[in-house]
């Protein structure tokens, strides 16, 4: 693969880098990307991620985008208000870098179609909002093997965990099941600050990018917290569960399965 | 192997040379062809700090300069 003039000029300081160089771009504009959520968490990576020149990017969603939206999902405008949201996040990654190659997924992923949802990509960052879809995809990623990255928000705190198989815990190993009703925030405490899920989506795609090129060290292995309000950022070393029902030694998950949505959205 | 540079500003006049050098084989030649002032100051060195070798820099006619470089590693 050869670069055009304006690829090495469009992807110029990524080429300039020596961990990047002309290697590590060619191996971006061939890599496969899946952003489940194109909300606050996907706005960034997906952003972020379309410019960097990934070749092939999938965004899965199922919503429109609502005004309450674009405190933080930058990704869609005011004008975008009453679209889905895969085509307005599709028109604005376009806008950006009409070089790649965009696939919308409109729809909620669900047991019956996260197989096939996620087999084309070689990562996958999981920026959804409840607890179900986290679980489900988490669960399809490890049987399929799937390297993918979590991200998860509330009020001024996020955190990001990067699975990839083999290498240290996956989101069950440390979660294990989605909390009781009850214990998720109510809609009176599940805001969230806007720059929130711009941080910690940001830092699932830059875990996309050194997956793709092998560069650095990923955060597999570690919880990365980020606590806005006292402006600090903790990792925090967590192992493998022996007895992790979808990736411990004797799993009872063998198949992706569906819990019931419960609560309202963050 | 030889290509232009003259036409765009750094850093862009790197990731040319970057890019070219990448397409060849270790041991090749490639001449880039480079403005003065920054260009020339920069190249050379930067070709250097990517572990190639500058094997001489001469002046054309027409105040460009040629950078002889041969690509290591």
């Amino acid at each position: 693969m050869t670069f055009t003039n304006q690829q090495m000029e469009r992807y110029s300081r990524h080429i300039i880098l020596k961990e990047i160089g002309v290697k590590g771009q060619q191996q971006l504009l061939r890599a496969k990307v899946l952003i489940i959520g194109a909300g606050g968490l996907g706005s960034p990576a997906a952003l972020y991620l379309a410019a960097a020149g990934v070749g092939t990017i999938g965004i899965a969603d199922a919503d429109i985008v609502d005004l309450s939206n674009l405190q933080r999902q930058i990704i869609h405008s005011t004008a975008d208000i009453g679209k889905p949201k895969v085509a307005s996040a599709k028109e604005a990654m376009q806008a950006i870098n009409p070089d790649i190659n965009i696939i919308t997924h409109h729809g909620f992923v669900a047991a019956a179609n996260i197989n096939e949802t996620i087999a084309p990509y070689d990562f996958i960052i999981e920026g959804t909002d409840n607890f179900p879809a986290k679980f489900l995809i988490n669960d399809a990623c490890v049987l399929a093997a799937k390297p993918f990255s979590h991200g998860g928000i509330l009020r001024f705190a996020g955190q990001l965990l990067t699975y990839v198989p083999g290498q240290g815990p996956c989101y069950r190993c440390i979660f294990t099941a989605p909390p009781p009703p009850d214990a998720v925030p109510s809609c009176s405490e599940a805001g969230v600050i806007g720059m929130m899920p711009g941080i910690i989506g940001s830092l699932q795609a830059m875990e996309a990018v050194k997956f793709i090129t092998g560069q650095g060290q990923l955060l597999t292995g570690n919880m990365l917290t980020y606590d806005a309000l006292a402006t600090s950022f903790r990792k925090v070393r967590l192992h493998q569960q022996e007895n992790c029902a979808v990736c411990g030694n004797e799993p009872s998950i063998t198949t992706p399965f569906d819990y019931e949505a419960v609560s309202c959205d963050i | 192997m030889q290509v232009d540079t003259t036409d765009v500003l750094c850093p862009i006049t790197f990731v040319r040379i970057k890019v070219a050098l990448d397409e060849m084989e270790t041991g090749q030649m490639l001449t880039a062809r480079i403005n003065s002032g920054e260009p020339l100051k920069n190249l050379p060195r930067s070709a250097e700090e990517e572990g190639h070798k500058v094997l001489g820099i001469t002046q054309n006619a027409d105040g460009t300069y040629n950078l002889q470089i041969e690509k290591c590693g």
